[in-house]
C-alpha cells in the first residue's frame, strides 16, 4: 500500500514543498490528487532529509495546503512507446492529446543516458535538403545536430518545413524515414502550420508530435524535448529508422528553465539563466547521432530565435558550442525579399568536411564551397568600400565581385519555397556565379578541377 | 567496519551535489561510494557532522537515508601499462570496456574500474636483488605500444633495498615483481602500477628553463607564435572558429612523444572522430599509427558535470607519470571553459558566493594551479621530460574580456587568438596574427638560429611588420579605395595577400600541407621575402604595380605549399631563380626608359 501524504508545507509557483516524507528518491515521479478527483503529475527535484521539493506538471493552480494528497510512484519519469507512436500527437509529458488513448507494453525513462563515445559511429552520409545554400555550403549530415538561428518574424518555420518536405537520404533508407516534432512554447498557429505542411507533403503518418504551446504549463516544456528524444531514440536505435527531430523553439525552452530555476531560488548565472544551462542543453543536443549497434540515426534541427538578433545571447551562444554548426538566417536578406534568407558567412556545418566530395557529393564540392565562401567574404568588403567611395570609383576587379555578390543572392540563395534542387544543380549554379570573376581569382580550387568544371 | 550509528547517510540531493550526515569520519577530498548503486563521489566540504559531496555519476534514483561509504583515499588514478591508445572517462574509467559491458549508453553504478587488471604484459625486470632503489628509479620495463617503452618507477617517497626480484615474463599489473626493504625496515611490494591522487602534482627534482620548441608543423604557429616544450598555450575562440580542428592538428603533428587529449565538455562526435581517425594516421617520425602515442580522456557535454571538473586533473596526472619516465608530453585540453563552467555549476549548487559572471572566486587560482603543472623538468631519476599544456578557451560570444580568457591569459605564455572574421572567410587556421603572441620567441631564438637558419627570426620579424603595415593601409583603403595609394604601398597589400593565402592559410586535409617541416617553412619564407625584395626594387625603378604583380609568378608562389612536397624542396630554389630572372628582365626594360617598353615587356610575359 502506497503512502499518501495529505498536508503540504508550501506552494510556490510550480513547486510544492512537503515534509515528513518516509521514502523518496531523486527524479521520482509523484501523483497528486486535488480535491479527490483531479490528477496531476509531479517530479522530485530536491531532497533535504524528509523535506522534498516537487515540481508539478500541469501547474499548481487549484492546489491548497490541505485539499490534495501526494503519492510517490517509485519510478522515474517514463513514457510508453511502441511503433504506433507514428502519426500521433502528445503533450509535453507524453499523454496523447489527439482524442485517442495510447498503450504500450514497454516504458522508457525520458532522461536518457549519455551515448558512450566508443559506441558512436561518426556521421558521414549527407542529406540532400534541396536548398542550395544548405546543400552547397553548410551540408547537413545524417546524425548531425544543426540548429537554425533565427530572429522573430523570420521564416525559420518555412525553412524547417521545406527541409522536412524535400529531405532525401541516399540509398534505400528513404522508406525508413520518420520525423519527431517537439514544439516548445510556440503559438497555436505555428503548430498548425507545421501540421498542415506535414499533411501537404504526405508524411503526417510518419510524424510523432510532442506539443507544448505558449499557454501550456511551463514545467511540461522542460520534459517536452526529453519525451520527443526518447521517442526518437526508440525509433532510431530499436527500429533502425532514420529520424529527423525538429525542436522549436529552444529559446522558449531556456526561458522556462530560467523561470523554474528562479522559483527554486538558485544562484543565477548569465542573464539570469541557471548555471547549468550549458549542461542542460547538452543533455538534449547530444542525443543526436548514430551508434555502432544500430542502422538508425537521429538528426536534429533545433530552431531558436535570437532575442534582439543577438548571437552572443546565452541561448544561441551555448547552443553553438554544443551543436555541430549552425544555419543563420539574416534579417537583411529577408528584407531584400530573398528566400531562404540564409546568411552563409557565419553559418557552418562542422561535419560537412567528411560527408562531401568524391564518393559522397561530387569531387569539386569542398574546394568550390571554400572558393564561394572566400569570394562572398570579399564581396562584403567591396560593398562596404563602395558605400563610402561610390560604386563608380572602385577597381574593375571589385566591380566584378559586386556582380558576383548580386548573382550569388539572386541565383543561389533566392530559390523560393517550392524549388527542390539536386546537389548537381546546386554545384553547377555555384560554378555559374564564379564566372563573374576572372579565372585567376579562383585560388582555392585545385587547377585540375577548374579545368574540369569551369567552362566559358 | 563501523557500527550502525556512525554510518554516513544521505540527507540532501540536488543534481550532482549530495550532503551526508554522520560524516565526521569523512576527510576533505576523499573519494566515497554513494548509495546502493555505489556511485563515485568526492568530499568537497565538511561542516559539523555533515559533509558535502560532488558525485561523478547521474544521481537520478538516489534516496535520502542511503549509505555513504568511505574509501579512505583521495580521488586517485591507477598508473601503469594499458593507459596508452585507450579512451577513459573523467575519472579514468575505460570507455571501451564499459561499452563491452553491452550498452551503447553509459549507465551509472559501474563502480571503480580502471586500466585492465588481467591483461598480461611482457615484462623485463631491470632491478636485481641487493640493488638499492631510490624514488623514481626504474625497476622494470614493458613495451606498452610499439612507440612507447613503459618504465615502471619506484613511487615518490619510497626507497629501499631489493629483497626479491621476479624473473622476466608475462605478468598482469597486479603481479608483485619487486619487494623492497625500506630504511625503516618495512617491506614494500611493487606491482606493475602505482596509484596517485589526481589533485597533487607529482614531484620532480627540479624545473628547468625552457629552451626547445614544440614543433607543430603548422606554419603560423612554428614561424610566428611558437610553442615550447614545457610551456603553456591558450587557443581562445568563439564557436565555429576552429578550436577543435586546431587542437586536432596539434595532436596529430606536434613532435611530442605522447599526446594526452582531454575532451572536456565537448561533442561526442568529436571524440568518435579522433577514435576513428587517429589509428589510421601515420606519424611521420616513427611511421607508426598515431593512436600508439595517444591517450583520450572524454567527458562529453552530456556526461556528469562533476567528472568534467576532475577530467583535466586525471589527464595531467597521466601526463606527469609518463613525463617521469623521461618523455615529452603535450596535453590538449578542449575546452578549459567547459571545465570552468563545471566549477561554476557546482559552486552554484553549493550556494557559494559568486564572483565575476557567476564564476567562483577561486577560478583564477585553480586555473593557475593547472597551468603550473606544465614544465620542462629534471625527473626524480635524473632524466629530462616535459609537459606542454595547450588549452582551448571558448569565450561566451567570442568576447575575450570574459573571466576565463582573461585569467588564462595571465598564466599562459603563448596566446593563439582565433578570429571570427577569418573563420567566416574560411581562412584556416583562423589565428589572428595581430592579437596573438608568444612569450617564447626570445628564449627559442638560439634554437632556431642553430637548427634552422641564422636569419629565421629576422625574417619572421620582417614578415610580421609587413602584415602590420598592411593593417594600417587597409584602414585607409576602407575610406578611399586602393587606387589612390602609391605603388610601393600597393605592393605591401599584394605581398600581404601572398603571405595570408600562400603561407598563413594551411589546409588540414591536403597531404603536402597538413604538416610542414621547419625547413620547408623557412624556405617558403625566403621565397616570399625574395618576391617582396625583387618586386620592391622594380617599383623603385619605376615599374608600375600592374606589371610587378605578375599573375603567373604570384600564382606559383601562392600554390607552392601544395606543389612542393617535403621530398623536393629544391623546387623552391628554382622558384627563387624564376623570381630573380623575371624581375631583373623587367627592370632592364624599364631602365631603357622609353615608350617601346610596353611591347617588349609583353613579349617577356
Amino acid at each position: 500500500m502506497k503512502l499518501r501524504y495529505l498536508k503540504l508545507d508550501k506552494i510556490d509557483g510550480p513547486l510544492l514543498f512537503l515534509s515528513g516524507v518516509k521514502q523518496a528518491f531523486y527524479d521520482e515521479m509523484v501523483d497528486i490528487v486535488v480535491e479527490g478527483n483531479q490528477h496531476k503529475k509531479g517530479r522530485v527535484v530536491q531532497i533535504n532529509k524528509d523535506r522534498v521539493v516537487i515540481q508539478v506538471f500541469e501547474g499548481t493552480s487549484g492546489i491548497s495546503l490541505n485539499n490534495s494528497s501526494v503519492a510517490f510512484s517509485g519510478s522515474p519519469m517514463r513514457i510508453p512507446l511502441s511503433k504506433d507512436v507514428l502519426g500521433r500527437v502528445f503533450n509535453g509529458i507524453g499523454d496523447p492529446i489527439d482524442g485517442a488513448d495510447f498503450f504500450a507494453e514497454q516504458k522508457y525513462d525520458i532522461s536518457g543516458r549519455p551515448i558512450n563515445p566508443v559506441g558512436r559511429k561518426y556521421p558521414r552520409d549527407y542529406i540532400q535538403t534541396g536548398i542550395s545554400s544548405i546543400d552547397g555550403l553548410t551540408t547537413l549530415i545524417r546524425g548531425q545536430k544543426l540548429p537554425i538561428f533565427s530572429g522573430d518574424g523570420l521564416p525559420h518555420n518555412d525553412v524547417a518545413a521545406q527541409i522536412v518536405k524535400q529531405a532525401k537520404i541516399s540509398g534505400d533508407a528513404t522508406a525508413n524515414f520518420a520525423i519527431v516534432f517537439a514544439a516548445m512554447g510556440i503559438k497555436h498557429d505555428e503548430a498548425e502550420f507545421f501540421k498542415r505542411q506535414f499533411e501537404l507533403s504526405g508524411v503526417l503518418n510518419k510524424v510523432v508530435m510532442f506539443v507544448n504551446l505558449a499557454d501550456d504549463p511551463i514545467v511540461e516544456r522542460i520534459t517536452t524535448p526529453r519525451c520527443a528524444l526518447t521517442a526518437a531514440e526508440y525509433l532510431a536505435f530499436e527500429h533502425d529508422m532514420h529520424i529527423l527531430v525538429i525542436m522549436t523553439n529552444m529559446t522558449s525552452y531556456a526561458e522556462a528553465l530560467r523561470e523554474i530555476s528562479s522559483a527554486r531560488e538558485e544562484v543565477p548565472s548569465r542573464k539570469g539563466y541557471p548555471g547549468y544551462l550549458y549542461s542542460d542543453l547538452a543533455s538534449l543536443y547530444e542525443r543526436a547521432g548514430m551508434t555502432k549497434t544500430s542502422k538508425g540515426s537521429i538528426t536534429q534541427i533545433p530552431i531558436l530565435t535570437m532575442p534582439n538578433d543577438d548571437i552572443a545571447h546565452p541561448v544561441p551562444d551555448l547552443t553553438g558550442f554544443i551543436t555541430e554548426g549552425q544555419i543563420i538566417l539574416s534579417r537583411e536578406l529577408f528584407q531584400k525579399n530573398i528566400y531562404p534568407p540564409v546568411n552563409i558567412l557565419p553559418s557552418l556545418s562542422r561535419l560537412m568536411k567528411d560527408g562531401i566530395g568524391e564518393g559522397f557529393t561530387r569531387d569539386d564540392h569542398p574546394d568550390l564551397a571554400n572558393q564561394v565562401f572566400s569570394a562572398y567574404t570579399h564581396v562584403q568588403e567591396v560593398r562596404a568600400l563602395a558605400q563610402v567611395i561610390g560604386e563608380e570609383d572602385i577597381s574593375d576587379l571589385d566591380k566584378k565581385y559586386l556582380e558576383l555578390g548580386r548573382q550569388f543572392e539572386s541565383k543561389l540563395l533566392n530559390q523560393g519555397f517550392e524549388a527542390n534542387r539536386s546537389i548537381e544543380e546546386t554545384l553547377n549554379i555555384m560554378w555559374e556565379i564564379l564566372k563573374a570573376i576572372p579565372k585567376g581569382e579562383l585560388t582555392r580550387v585545385k587547377p585540375e578541377l577548374i579545368d574540369k568544371y569551369y567552362k566559358g | 567496519m563501523n557500527n550502525e550509528h556512525s554510518k554516513a547517510k544521505i540527507i540532501y540531493i540536488n543534481g550532482p551535489v549530495v550532503k551526508a550526515e554522520n560524516a565526521e569520519a569523512l576527510k576533505m577530498r576523499e573519494m566515497v561510494l554513494i548509495g546502493r548503486k555505489k556511485l563515485i563521489g568526492e568530499v568537497v566540504s565538511v561542516e559539523n557532522e555533515n559533509a558535502t559531496l560532488q558525485v561523478y555519476e547521474e544521481t537520478s534514483g538516489l534516496e535520502w537515508g542511503e549509505e555513504v561509504i568511505s574509501t579512505g583515499k583521495p580521488l586517485s588514478v591507477k598508473l601503469g601499462p594499458g593507459i596508452l591508445s585507450n579512451i577513459f572517462d573523467g575519472i579514468e574509467r575505460p570507455l571501451e570496456q564499459i561499452y563491452g559491458m553491452g550498452s551503447t549508453f553509459i549507465p551509472e553504478g559501474i563502480g571503480l574500474i580502471s586500466i585492465d587488471l588481467n591483461k598480461p604484459w611482457e615484462t623485463h625486470i631491470t632491478a636485481s636483488v641487493d640493488d638499492y632503489l631510490e624514488e623514481g628509479s626504474v625497476y622494470a620495463t614493458v613495451q606498452e605500444t610499439s612507440m612507447i617503452l613503459h618504465k615502471l618507477m619506484v613511487p615518490p617517497k619510497t626507497r629501499g633495498k631489493v629483497i626479491f626480484a621476479e624473473v622476466d615474463g608475462r605478468y598482469n599489473i597486479e603481479h608483485i615483481v619487486i619487494r623492497l626493504l625500506n630504511d625503516e625496515g618495512e617491506e614494500v611490494s611493487l606491482k606493475l602500477y602505482q596509484e596517485w591522487p589526481v589533485r597533487t602534482p607529482r614531484p620532480v627534482r627540479q624545473k628547468k628553463a625552457i629552451e626547445k620548441p614544440l614543433v607543430t608543423g603548422q606554419r603560423v604557429i612554428d614561424t610566428f607564435f611558437p610553442l615550447a616544450k614545457g610551456g603553456t598555450a591558450a587557443i581562445p575562440g568563439g564557436f565555429g572558429t576552429g578550436k577543435t580542428i586546431t587542437q586536432h592538428q596539434l595532436a596529430k603533428w606536434s613532435d611530442a612523444d605522447m599526446i594526452v587529449y582531454i575532451g572536456c565538455g565537448e561533442r561526442g562526435n568529436e571524440m568518435t572522430e579522433v577514435l576513428e581517425d587517429f589509428p589510421k594516421i601515420i606519424d611521420p617520425r616513427s611511421e607508426k599509427s598515431l593512436m600508439e602515442r595517444t591517450v583520450l580522456i572524454a567527458n562529453t557535454s552530456n556526461m556528469p558535470v562533476a567528472a568534467r571538473e576532475a577530467s583535466i586533473y586525471t589527464g595531467i596526472t597521466i601526463a606527469e607519470y609518463y613525463r617521469d619516465m623521461g618523455y615529452h608530453i603535450a596535453i590538449m585540453a578542449d575546452s578549459t571553459s567547459r571545465w570552468a563552467e563545471a566549477l561554476r555549476e557546482i559552486s552554484g549548487r553549493l550556494e557559494e558566493m559568486p564572483a565575476e559572471e557567476g564564476y567562483p572566486a577561486y577560478l583564477p587560482s585553480r586555473l593557475a594551479q593547472f597551468y603550473e603543472r606544465a614544465a620542462y623538468v629534471e625527473t626524480l631519476a635524473g632524466n629530462e621530460g616535459s609537459i606542454t599544456i595547450i588549452g582551448a578557451v571558448s569565450p561566451a560570444g567570442g568576447d575575450f574580456s570574459e573571466p576565463v580568457t582573461q585569467n588564462t591569459k595571465r598564466v599562459v605564455s603563448t596566446f593563439l587568438a582565433l578570429d571570427k572574421a577569418l573563420a567566416y572567410s574560411r581562412h584556416y587556421p583562423a589565428i589572428n596574427w595581430h592579437n596573438s603572441y608568444s612569450g617564447y620567441v626570445s628564449v627559442l631564438k638560439d634554437w632556431y638560429e642553430e637548427n634552422i637558419a641564422e636569419n629565421m627570426m629576422e625574417l619572421r620579424a620582417k614578415i610580421l611588420s609587413i602584415l602590420q603595415e598592411e593593417r594600417k593601409l587597409l584602414e585607409i583603403v576602407k575610406l578611399v579605395g586602393e587606387d589612390i595609394l602609391p605603388d610601393d604601398q600597393r605592393l605591401i597589400l599584394e605581398i600581404s595577400k601572398v603571405i595570408k593565402v600562400g603561407y598563413l592559410q594551411q589546409s588540414a586535409y591536403h597531404k603536402d600541407d597538413a604538416n610542414v617541416s621547419l625547413s620547408k617553412q623557412y624556405k617558403m619564407l625566403t621565397v616570399i621575402d625574395k618576391l617582396y625584395e625583387a618586386a620592391n626594387r622594380s617599383i623603385k625603378e619605376g615599374v608600375p604595380i600592374s606589371k610587378v604583380k605578375n599573375e603567373e609568378i604570384f600564382y606559383k608562389i601562392i600554390t607552392m605549399k601544395y606543389k612542393v612536397s617535403e621530398e623536393n624542396l629544391e623546387l623552391l630554389d628554382q622558384l627563387m631563380q624564376d623570381i630573380d630572372e623575371y624581375y631583373s628582365s623587367l627592370e632592364k626594360m624599364y631602365k631603357k626608359g622609353s615608350g617601346q617598353n610596353e611591347a617588349e615587356i609583353s613579349e617577356v610575359r
